[in-house]
């Protein structure tokens, strides 16, 4: 997924900020408590309990099948977990610390997924915030129409940039993963330097729309005060906008981290696909086409790989929310 | 992974910190440090230039060079052949067809079913809850759920138990049970159900946002006019919440169309269930047909085309009002 919607969506729009869409998403106010009775029917509770379920059964599927024993997992259905009891940790020893060559060895993709992760996430919401600042608060000739025109660069569809991108990168960058290899042989000559690269220019569109949008609510007042003391656009931005703009910076961290979390298009091109670099998706995508019918190792393995952003998904939600609301998504 | 090997990775997410920041703490001292004479200008060169250098190398230069790639053959030499294989080949026109089929019904269904579950649990009970079961396949990568809903169709052979919920719900009414992902055509509708089960709750999610911005007053005028529930959901609700909707569509509609994860992990587009965005990576970087791979990249990207000019349109008229 890779777009963004600028369309007008009510509730960024009153107030300046996504204070008010808070308030509209979670506030229950008063005045329409008589108005919610009369529109909540016994037809739409039931409808929309059974969506619920129906959302809730698969995934609910997974994590019980992940502390079956194999044997039962191949033989019965997890539903009829109180006909075939049993539970064990031992599928997620297996995938996890099991050193035996046939087994997933999840461990070295967790770090690499938290390394990709990390850095994926932290440059271009550095990059963008600068240019979003830039966008929003230096005056120069052309800035709309090139502003319009990287929003607009979010159509270029990843699959455009692959093939050239690998192509820069193998001359580019790889001299100098050589070299980095030769001076310091514990880093492997496939490192992790052209995924961030690729999670980072990929993310830059978006990035920068987003953060434009609460950055340019700022009052004007408060930056016209600081030029007149003399504040340089340096200054601005670390005393001023930085700390004004930290829940949309935050917003956005959250999307990203998941993004590039979840991402296997840009692993399976960029990372060379080994234990060196390659994150836990691009692992588990490996598994289902080897080991498509080892249950116990994929259950266990995918719920690993889910229960991360889901921690972060949950405890943040919040911000999640916000930063769905001011408009976008991405993919 | 040995113990060098997690030094090794440590040392590199180190290392890359440490170079990150050096870069941008020279550029921000630079920007300080500006000449006097045009500093506004040296200024706005630091803030934007990292950015735009990105968005040059990332985007720009590989989306131009992708488009004279599609019209090359492998020689270099200048050729249609590309689109001709993509047009006329069986298989390729499948995966056309799939890619329509799925922009067709994800979008729809998804911000359908979004919709009535967003009317349908406001400012009721527990409300919240609601919403977070429906949200959360978004936290679940595609990996995760390929694997999660491959489980569900899941298939065994005669007698055997099915483990498969789908399966075991079919033998439960008695029927023969189905290997669902390699049976064509509903394997494809099948993957389609997994797009509409994670962008459900994004729909929702904006959905619900939206009509809590349609004004109480109108619907409770609306209801003393007389009007039954769905007369106010269709005169009052839909246009009062308008722009969410084609938010929602048109961006479930461009993830749609670069869908790849599902597809690659529960079935990598066999048994006809190719898209375009996983035949352009199967092209390219598995049968090093770059020039296909290309072509179809175009080809998705003049697909996305219509819809983000759309947008780009919208957000050039907010900004001509600001």
């Amino acid at each position: 997924m890779s777009s963004v919607a600028p369309a007008d969506l009510p509730v960024s729009k009153d107030k300046g900020s996504i204070e008010a869409a808070e308030e509209a998403e979670y506030g229950q106010k008063p005045k329409t408590a008589r108005v919610k009775q009369r529109l909540t029917s016994r037809t739409a509770t039931i409808v929309s309990l059974i969506i619920a379920i129906l959302w809730t059964i698969p995934t609910f599927g997974l994590f019980i099948s992940s502390f079956r024993p194999a044997e039962l997992i191949r033989t019965t259905g997890w539903w009829t977990i109180f006909q075939n009891p049993g539970f064990t940790f031992d599928n997620y020893a297996e995938v996890l610390l099991s050193p035996s060559s046939s087994s997933p060895q999840l461990g070295a993709y967790i770090v690499n997924s938290i390394a990709i992760t990390l850095l994926g996430t932290l440059i271009p919401l550095v990059l963008a915030t600068m240019a979003a600042y830039a966008f929003a608060w230096i005056k120069f000739r052309g800035a709309n129409a090139l502003f319009i025109f990287v929003f607009a660069l979010q159509i270029v569809p990843l699959q455009m940039a692959l093939v050239p991108l690998l192509q820069i990168f193998s001359t580019w960058l790889r001299p100098m993963q050589a070299w980095l290899h030769d001076v310091i042989p514990i880093i492997p000559e496939q490192n992790y330097a052209p995924v961030w690269l690729a999670h980072a220019m990929f993310a830059m569109p978006l990035a920068i729309f987003l953060l434009h949008n609460f950055i340019a609510e700022i009052p004007g007042d408060v930056i016209e005060a600081a030029r007149v003391d003399g504040a340089t656009h340096g200054q601005i931005f670390f005393r001023i906008v930085l700390p004004l703009a930290t829940p949309a910076i935050a917003s956005f961290a959250i999307f990203q981290f998941i993004w590039v979390w979840n991402d296997l298009l840009v692993a399976l091109i960029f990372s060379g696909g080994t234990q060196d670099v390659a994150p836990l998706t691009q692992r588990l995508a490996e598994l289902t086409g080897t080991r498509g019918q080892a249950w116990e190792l994929l259950t266990a393995g995918a719920f690993i790989s889910i229960v991360i952003p889901l921690i972060v998904f949950f405890s943040l939600q919040r911000y999640f929310v916000r930063g769905l609301l001011a408009g976008a998504t991405k993919g | 992974m040995t113990t060098g090997d997690l030094l090794g990775k440590i040392l590199q997410v180190v290392m890359g910190l440490a170079i990150f920041a050096a870069i941008i703490g020279l550029l921000i001292f630079f920007i300080d440090k500006a000449p006097k004479r045009g500093r506004d200008y040296w200024q706005l060169a630091g803030f934007l230039t990292p950015a735009l250098l990105f968005l040059a190398v990332g985007l720009v230069y590989p989306a131009i060079r992708t488009s004279i790639l599609a019209f090359q053959d492998s020689g270099g030499a200048w050729t249609f052949d590309n689109f001709i294989w993509t047009f006329t080949q069986p298989a390729a026109i499948r995966t056309l067809i799939n890619t329509i089929i799925w922009v067709l019904l994800v979008p729809t269904i998804s911000t359908a079913i979004g919709l009535a579950y967003a009317i349908f649990i406001d400012k009721s009970r527990g409300e919240k809850y609601y919403k977070v079961i429906l949200f959360m396949p978004i936290a679940i990568s595609f990996v995760g759920a390929g694997i999660i809903w491959r489980f569900v169709y899941e298939y065994r052979s005669g007698e055997r138990d099915q483990i498969g919920l789908l399966n075991a719900m079919v033998v439960a009414f008695g029927g023969e049970p189905v290997q669902w992902l390699q049976t064509d055509p509903i394997n494809t509708f099948l993957l389609i159900v997994v797009m509409i089960w994670i962008q459900t709750g994004f729909a929702m999610v904006l959905l619900s946002a939206a009509i809590k911005g349609v004004p109480t007053e109108q619907i409770e005028a609306a209801q003393l006019d007389g009007t039954n529930a769905w007369q106010r959901f269709i005169n009052v609700t839909v246009p009062g919440i308008r722009g969410a909707l084609v938010v929602v569509i048109t961006t479930i509609s461009i993830a749609t169309l670069k869908v790849f994860d599902i597809v690659r992990t529960m079935t990598a587009g066999n048994f006809n269930t190719s898209v375009i965005a996983n035949e352009m990576y199967t092209q390219a970087f598995r049968a090093s047909e770059i020039g296909r791979g290309s072509a179809l990249a175009l080809i998705l990207f003049l697909l996305v085309l219509p819809i983000v000019v759309y947008n780009v349109n919208i957000l050039r008229k907010q900004r001509e009002i600001r």
